[in-house]
């Protein structure tokens, strides 16, 4: 496993803060992948290593839980609501513009590398759906429209850092 | 796990019956002391309790008092003590025995309770029973029959599972018909100290799986299979073979090694077709070894030895052999006959005025039901004065004492002259009188081959290494041209020129309860389902193979605790 030590440094500190190590698996496999992006099975041998389990314990949890990714995903992660108040509002219409807009199709990496679409289930902000998370940042109300507008301002953060 | 402390007993009332039971006993086997049956598929006696397959809900009840004063509260319309119920029900497997404690387990709640779980469970479930090999003892059949509705509700899709999983070299999986009790986890997890298997992508489609790379291959998986309350996990080797219900149960013993697991052997019309554990909380608890599951292959393996001549002609020239060089036999025993072979061994060995070896077989132990003396009897040869010492693995002795001229003539009951050290030289020079089963080295240079019995073909006794006699039965017929090994052994010694001996098993064991003095007044038909430990003072300065296992703690680590 390559972490960063920042990573490492944050992982030896956040172990004694349970009354038993196996209680810190989760945080563990939180911090990886925030540092390398998903859980690639040496991660899971790592932390059960790490925490004295087997690697089937910690197996299971990254299976339980779908916001722990077991592939890469592409530069910027498009969640796109689909929890009944956007999808009443067209939270599909949405997904499929952005879906066009980078020639991919939800779950999927695009071709270069910029963009991940998902369906995410409830962002918690019913009043002003459909919703959108890109990356760590919510966008309100983006209907098609809005949604080509968002897009074409990814191409543009990815022209400018290449 | 439920190890009640054995001192403090409370009693119990358990759909109006008292019973005093040890406290911390749980509700399922309180109500098993009286008779009444809480259904069950995730709790097992000898694994830890999770509470996951909820089937087996009862109502409690604990006796009213008063909050402030603490005394009973007496409701005047019976004269007794108030019972205070929890509305809602709780799992059986996770309530523990305390004083006044009550339960009912027949309400019209209960069983809605029941009827309820059963329907969630077979939601998913294939209903394959007609080409499932678990049926005819599977508890989910069986209690659908008991609490299942008879019809489905259910108009959705079933789920779609993987069918075929190789879970390991010998436990093939279904993951349709998994009803998620966890069992097999907790076994290999706590019984077994091989944590690779678990429940992924947890919800709807929740699947029972090793870990990536890794496979259920240790000594102990197919007890995952036994302990399957349905028939999600299945034996490779057993797997369509044999309807459950045509197969007859005979009680036998694993005679891989010294700690004499219990067993059952599953036969039918002659032919066995598997072997899996039975109970026994002093010795096995409910789990054996995979490789004492084989032991059967050898009734027809290719290497059977069978006669073609009648047992009076071979005998005829067995004599013809004993006679020949008076004075100057060995007898070789076994530590894998019968404790009667053995004492008809000891007799034969005393009727040719020879001395009686035993070929020892060790091996690592695991820790938990295979030891490291792989002779399940060597403790027999002891108790019955065949050897008054531990035996070597090579019969140096023997070889000595060949090449001296003193041994002409060597009857070895069932071992391999040359697997215990002997050449091919000192074969050779000796006239080999071989009873045995298989085909080795010393059946084909045996002057006299006189085929016997496997254990699975016989019955006889045991003692394991808590020096427990033990006894196993005839599962099925011997083939034709093989003898039984008493039979045989009772007629050498006439040959020999000893006095008479009983052929038959009543008839030794009076000979051994009037001769052997651990074994003095028992008989066969005495001896318990679970064996009888016998007095084993006269060889407790004998430094013994074993090391810890299951229910053994050798007498050496005892002393030095």
């Amino acid at each position: 496993m390559n972490l960063k030590p920042e990573t490492l440094a944050r992982i030896d500190e956040v172990i004694p803060h349970y009354p038993s190590k196996r209680s810190a698996t989760l945080p563990l496999l939180h911090l990886i992948q925030e540092d390398v992006g998903y859980i690639p099975p040496e991660a899971i041998e790592w932390v059960a290593a790490r925490l004295e389990l087997q690697p089937i314990n910690v197996y299971e949890v990254v299976t339980f839980y779908p916001m722990f990714r077991q592939k890469p995903i592409g530069r910027r992660h498009i969640k796109v609501c689909r929890t009944l108040s956007c999808a009443l509002l067209g939270a599909y219409k949405t997904c499929e513009a952005f879906e066009s807009a980078f020639g991919v199709r939800r779950g999927e990496v695009s071709a270069d590398g910029e963009v991940t679409v998902d369906f995410v289930e409830c962002l918690a902000s019913c009043g002003t759906a459909p919703v959108v998370m890109i990356d760590d940042a919510l966008h309100e109300k983006v209907d098609v429209a809005r949604a080509q507008e968002l897009s074409a301002q990814i191409r543009r953060e990815a022209a400018a850092r290449s | 796990m439920t190890s009640p402390a054995k001192t403090e007993l409370v009693t119990v009332n358990i759909d109006g019956k008292e019973i005093a039971v040890p406290k911390g006993t749980n509700v399922i086997e309180a109500a098993r002391l009286v008779g009444v049956d809480v259904p069950h598929y995730c709790y097992h006696p000898k694994l830890s309790v999770v509470g996951n397959c909820r089937m087996c809900l009862v109502e409690m009840g604990m006796p009213a008092v008063d909050p402030a004063t603490k005394a009973p509260v007496i409701d005047p319309a019976t004269g007794r003590q108030k019972i205070n119920w929890i509305p809602r029900p709780q799992i059986g497997c996770a309530t523990n025995a305390s004083p006044g404690l009550h339960i009912r387990t027949q309400t019209p709640q209960i069983k809605d309770c029941r009827e309820g779980v059963m329907e969630f469970l077979l939601i998913n479930h294939p209903l394959d029973c007609p080409i499932c090999d678990q049926a005819g003892e599977c508890k989910l059949q069986e209690q659908s029959t008991g609490y299942g509705r008879g019809y489905s509700r259910f108009v959705e899709q079933k789920n779609v599972k993987p069918k075929r999983t190789q879970l390991g070299p010998r436990v093939t999986l279904d993951d349709e018909r998994c009803i998620l009790c966890s069992r097999c986890i907790r076994f290999s997890k706590e019984i077994a100290k091989d944590d690779v298997l678990g429940f992924i992508d947890r919800g709807s489609y929740s699947t029972l799986t090793c870990y990536p790379g890794r496979k259920l291959e240790n000594n102990y998986s197919l007890n995952t299979v036994d302990i399957c309350p349905v028939g999600a996990l299945t034996s490779t080797d057993f797997r369509f073979k044999m309807r459950v219900w045509f197969l007859k149960q005979t009680n036998s013993l694993d005679t891989e090694s010294s700690v004499g697991a219990n067993t059952v052997v599953w036969s039918r019309e002659g032919v066995i077709y598997r072997i899996t554990p039975r109970r026994n909380d002093e010795v096995n608890d409910t789990w054996m070894a995979d490789s004492g599951r084989l032991l059967y292959k050898a009734v027809r393996a290719e290497s059977r030895l069978v006669a073609k001549d009648s047992l009076a002609a071979l005998l005829a020239r067995a004599e013809t052999i004993l006679r020949l060089s008076p004075g100057l036999a060995a007898v070789v025993g076994s530590g894998q006959s019968s404790v009667e072979e053995q004492f008809m061994t000891r007799q034969l060995a005393r009727a040719l005025k020879a001395p009686a070896y035993l070929v020892s077989r060790t091996d690592s132990g695991d820790g938990i039901l295979v030891s490291a003396d792989r002779n399940p009897n060597v403790r027999g040869a002891l108790v019955t004065g065949l050897i008054d010492a531990l035996p070597q693995s090579y019969l140096d002795e023997l070889g000595t004492a060949i090449d001296r001229g003193e041994v002409r003539t060597v009857v070895s009951v069932g071992e391999d002259l040359m697997a215990a050290g002997l050449s091919a030289a000192q074969l050779a020079k000796v006239s080999v009188i071989y009873l045995g089963t298989q085909v080795c080295a010393s059946s084909v240079a045996g002057a006299v081959v006189i085929p016997t019995l496997t254990v699975f073909e016989k019955s006889g006794t045991m003692v394991n290494q808590q020096f427990r006699l033990q006894r196993f039965a005839k599962a099925v017929a011997g083939p034709v041209g093989a003898f039984d090994d008493l039979d045989v052994l009772a007629r050498l010694i006439t040959a020999a020129g000893g006095s008479a001996e009983p052929s038959d098993l009543a008839g030794v064991w009076g000979r051994l309860a009037a001769d052997v003095p651990a074994l003095r007044g028992l008989s066969y038909a005495a001896v318990p389902e679970t064996g009888v430990v016998l007095d084993s003072s006269p060889w407790a300065a004998l430094p013994f193979v074993e090391g810890e296992s299951l229910h053994h703690r050798p007498a050496r680590a005892v002393a030095n605790a």
